[in-house]
């Protein structure tokens, strides 16, 4: 009779006994019901990262964000000192949404001094303050100043804009964000703003897809065909060297396929656009000449198993946010955002420094196609996924140690959702 | 192999103006009008619509002359190429986008993609 044969104690898994070692269950992600909870407990509380600073290069630059999972769509915005900020995108007249795109169900952007509504006019400053009333001596004991829009709180840090839709947010940004995810401060994302941005509508639970985002251990089977025929190991599988958690967020970084960066790889174990452009699924071979991005001098947190060689930190920020760097000198983010209890709203971006010439273009290219035929193996199996699951016919699932990531998003999950049902609290104590 | 320049294919709903290449890499003129496409969802939608023998015939033209067009970009400015350099830029990426039903998945879908499709709404240009 074949036995577990992983210790706990020396493993990852092990290192955070909270997590245990036992059967999961996904019905968080399969239940109208949890969901439901989830809205509140989680997407409601949790400091949600909405876009970056450079969506918003001037004073009066605005975008719209629609949250379909909180039932709101904030406007964000760089105000008249600089200083950027976020509203419910609600109109305080008769509740009109103030921007959309073509059509209500757009999202929106670009440069303005002021917002109008436009179903009656009312004007609304980058501030929020409502400086115009069409006929206003024809409303009843009104004062303007009692009509602003309603502000979210919003906070910057290192150029990612976050909002939080609690009406007191349980901990300020930094404090969420813990010393794990704050080892990130430094990273010279200032520099690194070539962006290629992508959507995706899937028909799977955010987690559910989020699961294989932060695992390798399906790595050498669906996307087996990332190797040429000769290094392909559906026996043999692949280990992760370094897992890390702190509070709801957890980290993996990898060092290369079984150590060797895929860059150093002889030309014959690599498809022939590789060498050719001298590019491939982990980015340009030759990094970008600049100094911030040598990994030498990048803050220690970005790399914190210390590996050597390293390629990939895989930062997995609660709830729904992620992002990838990696050691040819770009990175790239994932962002979840549900639309029911089985379905989501996908974003993939890869940010590149910019290129200075055509070469560093097609690479940059050569990458961004590559990695996203990756992506859609996992688009297009985990499908499947939901469905296997939402058929019922198995309730409790096993997690390997490569699986520790899995495990702690469900674990986390249902953390923030028993709090919520105990005392209405954001972050579990 | 024979010297005919192969008829061009017309592109459905569009005029037919031809899109010059520069001189040297005029070879690679028969699949100018098919594949010099500014944008990622515009080359991914023709690889879609071709069939495997349309993608490597494109593939084998462009895949010896990737390494001189990259060297001839270069001498220009990005963000100001003429005309011609412009459309050979376009060609390289619709050779890179080629090159993975060629080289990795043998059929211009990718394996186990069931029905997914990414949109990529925004990207630099050129
Ligand atoms: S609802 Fe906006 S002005 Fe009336
Ligand atoms: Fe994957």
């Amino acid at each position: 009779m074949a036995r577990a044969i992983k210790e706990a104690e020396a493993s990852w898994t092990g290192r955070y006994p909270e997590l245990g070692t036992g059967l999961v269950s996904y019905e968080d992600s399969i239940s109208p019901e949890f969901y439901e909870l989830e809205r509140e407990a989680i997407f409601r509380r949790a400091w949600l990262n909405v876009g970056r600073v450079e969506q918003l290069p001037r004073r009066g630059s605005y975008f719209t964000r629609d949250l379909a999972v909180a039932k709101t769509s904030v406007i964000v915005a760089r105000d008249l000192s600089g200083q950027v900020r976020a509203f419910h995108n609600v109109c305080r007249h008769r509740g009109n949404k103030l921007l959309w795109g073509t059509t209500p169900n757009d999202e929106t952007s670009g440069v303005c001094r002021e917002f109008m509504c436009r179903y009656h006019g009312w004007r609304y400053t980058l501030e929020g303050q409502l400086t115009f009333v069409l006929q206003e001596e024809e409303f009843f004991d009104f004062d303007r100043r009692d009509f602003p829009l309603v502000p979210v709180h919003c906070e910057v840090w290192e150029g990612f804009i976050f909002v939080n839709l609690a009406d007191q947010p349980g901990q300020t940004l930094t404090d969420f964000l813990g010393p794990m995810v704050r080892g990130l401060e430094g990273y010279p994302f200032h520099l690194v703003t070539e962006r290629y941005a992508f959507r995706a509508d899937l028909n799977s639970n955010w987690k559910i897809y989020l699961d294989a985002f932060q695992e390798y251990y399906h790595a050498s089977v669906l996307h087996s065909q990332q190797q040429v025929p000769s290094l392909r190991s559906f026996a043999t599988g692949y280990k992760a060297p370094h897992y890390q958690i702190d509070g709801p967020h957890r980290l993996v970084s990898t060092g290369g396929w079984k150590g060797v960066p895929r860059h150093q790889l002889p030309h014959d174990k690599m498809y022939p656009l590789e060498p050719l452009t001298e590019a491939g699924l982990m980015g340009p071979w030759q990094r970008p000449d600049i100094p911030e991005l040598d990994p030498a001098n990048l803050p220690p947190g970005i790399n914190p198993g210390g590996l050597d060689p390293w390629s990939i930190s895989n930062f997995q920020i609660f709830p729904n946010f992620v992002i990838l760097l990696y050691e040819r000198g770009w990175y790239l983010t994932y962002h979840y955002w549900p639309t029911s209890h089985r379905t989501h709203m996908w974003e993939m971006s890869y940010y590149f420094p910019p290129s200075r010439n055509a070469s560093e273009r097609i690479r940059h290219e050569v990458t961004a196609v590559i990695s996203k035929e990756a992506g859609l193996q996992d688009a297009g199996t985990l499908d499947g996924t939901q469905m296997g699951l939402e058929s019922r016919v198995v309730s409790r699932w096993p997690l390997s140690d490569q699986e520790i990531t899995v495990r702690h998003l469900h674990k986390t999950t249902g953390d923030w959702v028993q709090a919520y049902l105990r005392d209405g609290m954001g972050a579990p104590a | 192999m024979s010297d005919a320049i192969p008829a061009i294919p017309a592109i459905p709903g569009s005029a037919t103006v031809l899109p010059i290449l520069p001189e040297t890499f005029s070879d690679l003129a028969p699949f100018a009008a098919r594949w010099c496409l500014p944008t990622e969802p515009a080359r991914y939608a023709e690889r879609l619509r071709s069939t495997m023998a349309e993608l490597e015939a494109f593939y084998d033209a462009a895949r010896p002359r990737v390494r001189e067009a990259m060297a001839h970009l270069d001498r220009f400015p990005l963000d100001a190429l003429p005309e011609p350099e412009e459309n050979l830029l376009h060609l390289v990426y619709s050779f890179v986008m080629v090159s993975l039903p060629v080289e990795v998945w043998h059929q211009p879908r990718v394996i186990d993609a069931g029905t997914a499709y990414f949109d990529r709404h925004l990207e630099p240009t050129p």
